[in-house]
């Protein structure tokens, strides 16, 4: 049989979904066995120009972790779309936007103006930020153009199969690496996890326990057996597609929310705010008020990983039309 | 500014069945005036709107939306419109996060009864809203 060919790619990434690849460990000899790499920054190095020379679906599978970004990023997506029969949006970043997502919350001004110019750290009295296209005695230079929203690869391209997961489970990806390489392909579209809430998979006892104050992680040690939404400390599990086996609860951490919404669910905000809401124990609107003030950052813990593709996908912008 | 003065907000009031739907229609039957501003969706209790109603309401273009229900202690379903008051700040705090100002979302109690105390409701949202003129929300470019 012909050796697969294999690309991996990263866009607004950390790089944890390159290491879980890794992780795979001993099987990713069997990679090696089955597949040619022809591009992953991480680990080999050969050059976009490469690919482009490639005949259009020349590369068998190709696995783009990180979110959309900048026009690098796009034109990549755009790129590796064309050039691989099947693409696979790995990781939260690129199934939801991620943890990049939540500069949705911002602009590309202010964020530019926090990271380069508003820091006592940033030394910086030229008042310099990266500029798309700069001109110097030399010619024009150019760098990729950072956009004001970030995206999902999704919303870009289109994708084959989505394996959540910040960063995904090495047992999830081997998975669709077995099926994909044995011809047994699952319906277009597929996410490859569970399909139900967390919850269901999670091990902590629920008794309906209400709560008067919410805290944060640091401020309680948490007791191992109970549902950690009935201890005061936000869970997103009741809105997160569950598949991950409960690895965070199961380690004594509240599900952070990282693989996304549940199937066909509109928005994981809003669903998660309406179970957050309801174990709030008090029927009188100021202590309710009061309660819900100790939720310092909503949108922030509730989108944590999937602002891009909620119903808003970001904030409102001043003199959006 | 002129522009902002001609401007006729749009509200999305979804009114529990019980109560506050048949309060606004009792002011209307007693022409009690109330601005034309509100678009009313019927449900029936308030505990089933859920959040993302009310996002969906802004995203499609609402400009305010106002959630009114049986007083508390007085839902048809015990403790339908006491999950709508857990919710509310909450969701409120959300949309603020996402640019969309406190004055936007209200939730409010009006029985069968109050059809008056509803439409001076509608129209006190409807003066708060008119100078802060429309929301225009558009979700964010597709990329860019
Ligand atoms: S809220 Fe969290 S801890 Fe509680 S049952 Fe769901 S996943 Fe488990
Ligand atoms: S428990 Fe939640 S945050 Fe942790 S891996 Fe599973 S889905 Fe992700
Ligand atoms: S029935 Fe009116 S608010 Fe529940």
């Amino acid at each position: 049989m012909a050796k697969l060919k294999l690309a991996v790619y990263w866009g607004a990434a950390c790089g944890g979904c390159d290491v879980s690849i890794l992780d795979l460990h001993e099987k990713i000899l069997k990679i090696g066995e089955l597949a040619d790499i022809v591009l992953w920054p991480l680990a080999a190095d050969p050059k976009y120009s490469d690919i482009e020379a490639m005949e259009d679906k020349t590369i068998d599978l190709c696995l783009f972790n990180g979110a959309v970004r900048n026009s690098e990023n796009l034109e990549i997506a755009e790129l590796l779309r064309r050039k691989s029969k099947i693409l696979v949006s790995l990781g939260s970043c690129a199934c939801f936007g991620g943890i990049p997502g939540l500069g949705n919350l911002f602009n590309k001004k202010e964020i530019f103006n926090s990271v380069y110019l508003d820091r006592e750290f940033n030394a910086n009295e030229e008042q310099i930020v990266p500029k798309a296209k700069v001109t110097v005695p030399e010619g024009e230079l150019t760098l990729p153009e950072f956009y004001n929203t970030v995206s999902s690869l999704e919303q870009v391209v289109d994708v084959d199969y989505f394996i959540p997961g910040c960063p995904p489970p090495p047992d999830l990806l081997w998975k669709a690496i077995e099926a994909i390489v044995s011809g047994n392909l699952p319906p277009k579209g597929s996410v490859i996890a569970g399909d139900k809430a967390l919850c269901h998979e999670c091990p902590r006892k629920r008794e309906g326990r209400k709560v008067k104050e919410f805290k944060r992680l640091v401020d309680v040690i948490l007791d191992e057996e109970i549902c950690i939404l009935e201890q005061g400390v936000v869970c997103n599990g009741p809105a997160t597609r569950g598949g991950c086996g409960a690895r965070c609860v199961r380690a004594n951490i509240p599900c952070r929310g990282c693989f996304g919404p549940i199937e066909d669910a509109l928005d994981q905000g809003t669903q998660l705010l309406s179970a957050i809401a309801s174990t709030i124990d008090s029927d009188n609107p100021e202590e309710i008020k009061k309660i819900t003030d100790q939720l310092a950052d909503p949108a922030g813990t509730f989108y944590r990983f999937s602002l891009p593709v909620s119903m808003l996908k970001r904030r409102k912008e001043e003199g959006e039309e | 500014m002129s522009k902002k003065k001609d401007f006729e907000p749009l509200i999305v009031g979804f009114l529990c069945n019980w109560c506050s739907y048949t309060g606004a229609d009792l002011a209307g039957t007693a022409r009690i005036k109330y601005p034309t501003s509100i678009k009313i969706v019927r449900v029936m209790c308030t505990g089933m709107v859920d959040p993302s109603y009310v996002v969906k309401a802004f995203k499609e273009g609402a400009d305010g939306v106002l959630i009114s229900g049986c007083h508390p202690g007085e839902c048809h379903y015990v403790e339908g419109n006491v999950k709508t008051m857990r919710r509310e700040p909450l969701l409120a705090n959300l949309l603020e996060q996402l640019g969309i100002e406190r004055e936007r979302f209200k939730l409010m109690w009006a029985s069968a009864s109050e059809g008056e105390k509803f439409a001076k409701a509608v129209q006190e949202m409807t003066d708060i809203l008119k100078p802060m003129g429309p929301l225009n929300l558009g979700g964010g470019k597709k990329i860019g």
